[in-house]
């Protein structure tokens, strides 16, 4: 059922973004489902912050609380393992996804759970939970709608938030129709959303095992949370005997007094609304009340690289909210499936070549899925400066190809141009010779004003961008002659 | 072999070896410059609550608190509720006469299915937050366990105007004795469920209860 799509973290290669992202501006009706609904979210956010006086301060107070934890990570780490403990929870630790995995399908088997219940985490998606609980006779349900929605369809999300964004009701009416066998069912969203309600419902009295993921996890106290809409995360935390939480080592707040500050950024950036439907705060487990057996899985995957980079670290500052996905203008045209990793738009492009490492070609090609226009770091509730990130792994990126391709590396096209460009650049004499020869060179590609097309090996850069042509008078040019000097000044 | 535990603790450790020896994590400067108390008057504050949750689409009233019994019979009786979901310490005499309540208690708890058929919940709460318009539960006198406000479609919630607080800053340094003793989960309720899936248009009500009724109850003339 589960359909294992070419993502940076399954293993194997995967596709560059200037492919994908071909395959997706040709699909029109993607365009317009991404359009309407990053422009939506886009107006909504910008209402919600605006009405808070101090949303400067709540930015910097989220930016340093993460900078505090993840400098002194291997402490924070240590407090949280001894108060979910101490609160009655178990603790377990995962160095990559395949040790996640082993470890939450033998919790599920060891309760004889055929079947379990998860509440939206990419962390899961990460580690490809699903396609493993199936090989080892789980079957795990998504319970959150989109989610669902993508499940039944067999597809990968295209957003952090809304992931069946590219799709739209009449679509997710005959999905519903032909997989929840729901007879006379209309396109209304209220009626879907009941569809799924009264699916659900029945799943949820029945689990054994809950998986989650978590928003935040206190280190002084324990106390976990999953932030949410729907209630379905109220339902996978509170209903089965036994719950499993997968979070990654980097969302670990110092105090509980922290989540004032996380708990006004968060929702106002993500849906844009001033607090979520449903917050649940769990610390180990409560007498009476919810699942009285609790497992945290404490994930690296990756993450130790990327804490160990100086200018990388601050992507794990990261709290998942999306508002970066909606602003870029990249993202709103090809969506996130061009990404191809669970972690899309500005933030996948910094995040998943970092957990994944360098020298992956698919994801090698993901900070340049930018025009760098810096809207993300504007909007970044704790002020990550994806911009920084992506010029950093740019180099990052060329520097593994020349020290991997030794003598082809240094004569890849790409390096002999910059060098030659660099070399051109600070020379006014070559500068100048160089602009006049591409004037007198250019004129059977410039039309109407811009190059659409380069010859030979310098197509790659038109493919994905037009040029202006070399203009008839340089400013240089101009400048000379208003002086009415030959002199630079 | 190296555990999982001291392999990761070990990679984190190499990690931020750019971190000075003798610098501790309260060393890193946190500057907390946001609001932290809604210096407003006791009565705008009640009043933006009430407005705040009205707006997640939920019924709400304000109400004397002497005349609670007779306002939670009213909200029953115009929701049609037959059978009551009450947890075992809600307060005497919110509950009107005659009607079928299915009181939860420690020795002999609802099950999942009881809860799941009946028609509704009538709960008491920790706080409300005015800046947020939520409501806190975190399974104190009168709230219950999780289950009971989760599978009822219809939860009745009583705020007392004096557990209203202004930002979301005062609600969690109220919780934090709660969260510190016995570790009680809590519970934000901002609204009745909703999702905005399918084409970003949002929908009330998908699991947990699909209608928020909210009695805010305060004494008259109290200011």
């Amino acid at each position: 059922m589960t359909i294992e799509a070419p993502d940076a973290f399954s293993g194997g290669k995967t596709p560059n973004f200037e492919e994908t992202a071909r395959e997706s501006l040709a699909d029109s009706q993607l365009r317009r489902n991404l359009g309407k609904a990053t422009q939506t979210i886009r107006r909504k956010r910008a209402v919600a912050v605006e009405e808070m006086p101090d949303w400067e301060q709540l930015r910097e107070a989220g930016r340093a609380l993460k900078s505090r934890t993840l400098r002194h990570l291997d402490e924070y780490l240590l407090r949280l393992e001894e108060s979910v403990t101490r609160a009655g929870g178990q603790v377990h630790w995962a160095r990559d996804g395949e040790e996640a995995n082993r470890i939450i399908a033998g919790i599920a088997k060891s309760h004889d759970a055929g079947e379990v219940v998860k509440v939206k985490s990419i962390a899961t998606d990460e580690t490809k939970l699903n396609e493993h609980l199936e090989r080892e006779g789980i079957e795990a349900v998504e319970t959150d709608l989109a989610e669902l929605i993508i499940q039944l369809a067999g597809e990968t999300s295209s957003h952090i938030l809304v992931p069946a964004i590219h799709k739209n009701r009449s679509e997710i009416r005959e999905l519903f129709m032909r997989k929840l066998g729901v007879e006379d069912l209309s396109d209304d969203p209220p009626d879907l959303a009941n569809a799924a309600r009264l699916y659900l419902r029945e799943k949820f009295l029945k689990a054994k095992v809950g998986i989650s993921g978590a928003n935040f996890a206190v280190a002084d106290t324990g106390t976990v949370c999953v932030v949410e809409s729907e209630g379905n995360g109220r339902m996978c935390t509170t209903l089965p005997p036994v719950l499993v939480t997968l979070m990654g080592i980097e969302k670990i707040i110092p105090t509980w007094r922290d989540y004032e500050v996380f708990m006004q950024l968060l929702p106002r950036s993500s849906t844009a609304e001033r607090m979520n439907p449903y917050t649940t705060f769990w610390t180990g487990v409560s007498e009476g009340d919810g699942p009285q057996e609790f497992h945290l899985v404490l994930l690296d995957n990756g993450r130790t690289e990327v804490l160990a980079d100086e200018i990388g670290r601050q992507t794990l500052n990261c709290i998942r909210c999306s508002a970066c996905l909606n602003v870029c203008p990249v993202y709103e045209r090809t969506g996130g499936h061009a990404y191809n990793s669970v972690y899309p738009g500005p933030i996948g492009a910094i995040l998943t070549p970092q957990l994944v490492g360098i020298g992956k070609p698919g994801s090698d090609s993901l900070p340049y899925a930018s025009s760098l226009c810096g809207a993300c770091y504007e909007v970044c509730p704790v002020k990550i400066n994806i911009p920084e990130v992506l010029i950093h792994l740019r180099g990052k990126v060329v520097r593994h190809k020349q020290d991997e391709g030794g003598l082809k590396g240094r004569l890849d096209p790409e390096n002999v141009a910059m060098q030659a460009m660099a070399k051109t650049f600070s020379n006014p004499r070559l500068y100048e010779g160089a602009q006049r020869a591409a004037r007198i060179g250019q004129w059977p590609l410039a039309r109407s004003g811009a190059i659409h097309r380069l010859p030979g090996r310098l197509a790659g850069w038109t493919d994905a961008r037009d040029l202006k042509p070399i203009p008839e008078q340089t400013f240089r040019e101009w400048w000379r002659s208003r002086n009415g000097s030959g002199e630079d000044t | 072999m190296t555990s999982a535990r001291e392999e990761i603790l070990r990679r984190v450790r190499r990690a931020t070896h750019d971190v000075p020896k003798d610098e501790h994590p309260e060393d890193v400067p946190v500057e907390r410059g946001y609001r932290n108390e809604d210096d407003a008057p006791r009565e705008e504050i009640v009043e933006r609550f009430a407005e705040r949750v009205a707006e997640y689409e939920a019924t709400v009233h304000r109400v004397n608190e002497s005349d609670l019994p007779r306002e939670v019979a009213e909200a029953l009786e115009r929701r049609g509720i037959r059978q009551l979901v009450v947890p075992a310490d809600l307060p005497e005499g919110w509950t009107p006469e005659g009607l079928e309540t299915l009181r939860d208690a420690a020795q002999s708890p609802l099950s999942n299915e009881e809860l799941d058929r009946s028609d509704g919940v009538l709960t008491g709460c920790s706080l409300g937050i005015a800046q947020t318009g939520t409501i806190v539960l975190d399974a104190g006198e009168g709230q219950g366990r999780r289950a009971l406000t989760l599978l009822p479609d219809y939860h009745l919630c009583v705020v007392r105007e004096d557990q209203v607080v202004g930002l979301v800053p005062e609600a969690f340094a109220k919780l934090e004795e709660t969260v510190k003793g016995e570790g009680r989960a809590i519970t934000f309720i901002s609204g009745p469920s909703a999702t905005s899936d399918i084409e970003l248009n949002r929908v009330e009500g998908v699991h947990g209860p699909r209608t928020l009724e909210v009695l805010i109850a305060g004494q008259p003339g109290d200011e």
